[in-house]
């Protein structure tokens, strides 16, 4: 059974967001099945822990290795788990990679699928219905809002993450960073450069 | 058919509004709140992955249209919470109960957050179920979309590629069938491939010629061509 309930529970809590939120955690904590302190460790984790930084150190030693590149795009899972980067919403990771032939742009049109562990939680814009509506459609129009236009030789591969696959995109180095180290070059990844949204600081 | 949640190819949501990159994570507290009191729950271990997406999309088509992201969260938790026998109806309209719960022994505790986060929850599992397709092989989906073990249930075929004609990319071994485990009929794992398909076998308009776009499809979801 889908167990469609016309009742609908939630309409028994507060209707505003905050309140709702608050009520639901209030009762939870009382019958002691979750710990308000337990919450405030999830949080510091995704705020402060796990985010697109991680991704970036990905993305430059890829740049600067072509051995960890190879092994990389073959079987990222355990590349990016030997760095540390393995965990929920990250347990099966596939890195695709741009080149002059073919861009690549990550959506999730039935929900909000994410590289948690490289990227943190999603942006507000990714979960949004316009996005997850149109990237699959008009890609290109949707990166024209992001300020990217491609060249017409380039072809765009949109990756719909329908199963439990979670797909970063390894970005093209830009022109002239040929005598930067990895830490200079991590600081011109972008967030939106590993979601196919956007390109890296310092590219055309 | 499918449900309100499955909205990719839609006329009508207007331009993708990009935030900046250094824009708070969470733009308000309770959005905060919401993500963590839903996994704190999950942690329960009372429901999986797939339960707690199809509870999401099974709120009223209403409801999921006017809900931000984090309101689905919180108010598909407070069902399936109910659904599940964990809380009642009467702990939800603030009836005082405090007695301690059956599956207090379950929450989690603030110490094992960050191993319980850094385990994940994979996937992949042996199958006995044989790959029938190679990579390179031409597929079709079926039509229509449908969950074929539950009417109304869920499934992970969009409704935008059902029917489409595609060539299998990578085949990522045997996973979980979401349209089994969602419901508790077990999680009857089976080959997952990613399959590429022109945007012009899936859209009227298409913008170029070269486009394409992949998704994760599982073995039960294709035919041969």
């Amino acid at each position: 059974m889908p167990h469609d309930d016309h009742d609908h529970p939630h309409t028994l809590l507060p209707p505003e967001p905050a309140l709702r939120v608050k009520a639901l955690e209030t009762i939870l904590t009382r019958k002691g099945l979750i710990d308000p302190a337990t919450l405030d460790e999830i949080i510091d984790t995704y705020q402060n822990r796990i985010g697109p930084q991680n991704g970036a150190r990905v993305v430059a030693r890829a740049w600067s290795d072509p051995d960890f590149k190879a092994k990389l795009l073959s079987d990222a899972t355990p590349v990016v788990a030997a760095l540390g980067y393995y965990g929920r919403q990250g347990e099966h990771i596939v890195v695709v990679e741009n080149t002059p032939q073919q861009h690549n742009m990550v959506v999730c049109t039935l929900c909000s699928c994410y590289p948690w562990p490289l990227l943190g939680i999603p942006p507000g814009w990714y979960k949004s219905d316009a996005y997850r509506a149109r990237a699959v459609r008009e890609p290109r129009k949707v990166l024209a809002e992001f300020g990217v236009t491609l060249p017409r030789e380039s072809s765009v591969r949109v990756w719909d993450s329908t199963a439990e696959i979670r797909y970063l995109v390894l970005p093209m180095r830009p022109e002239g960073t040929e005598g930067l180290d990895e830490n200079a070059l991590a600081a011109l990844v972008t967030r939106d450069s590993m979601i196919g949204t956007g390109l890296p600081k310092g590219a055309a | 058919m499918t449900r309100v949640h499955d909205m990719g190819g839609r006329f009508g949501d207007g331009p993708v509004q990009p935030g900046s990159e250094d824009a708070p994570v969470f733009a308000e507290d309770w959005q905060a709140r919401a993500l963590a009191v839903t996994l704190a729950a999950g942690f329960l271990g009372q429901w999986n992955i797939d339960t707690s997406r199809h509870a999401r999309e099974r709120l009223s088509p209403k409801d999921y249209a006017r809900f931000s992201y984090f309101e689905k969260w919180i108010s598909a938790l407070a069902d399936l919470l109910v659904e599940k026998g964990i809380l009642t109806q009467d702990d939800l309209r603030g009836v005082p109960d405090d007695q301690k719960h059956r599956l207090a022994a379950q929450a989690l505790k603030p110490e094992k957050v960050a191993a319980a986060l850094a385990k994940g929850g994979p996937a992949d599992r042996p199958s006995n179920i044989t790959a029938r397709f190679e990579v390179g092989q031409a597929v079709r989906t079926l039509r229509p979309t449908a969950n074929r073990l539950v009417v109304g249930g869920h499934t992970r075929l969009p409704d935008y590629a059902a029917g489409a004609v595609g060539r299998v990319l990578r085949l990522h071994g045997s996973h979980v069938l979401p349209d089994s485990n969602a419901h508790g009929l077990g999680e009857a794992p089976e080959p997952l491939y990613a399959v590429a398909f022109p945007s012009s076998e899936l859209w009227a308009d298409p913008e170029h010629p070269d486009d394409e776009v992949v998704l994760d499809l599982w073995q039960s979801y294709l035919e041969p061509v």
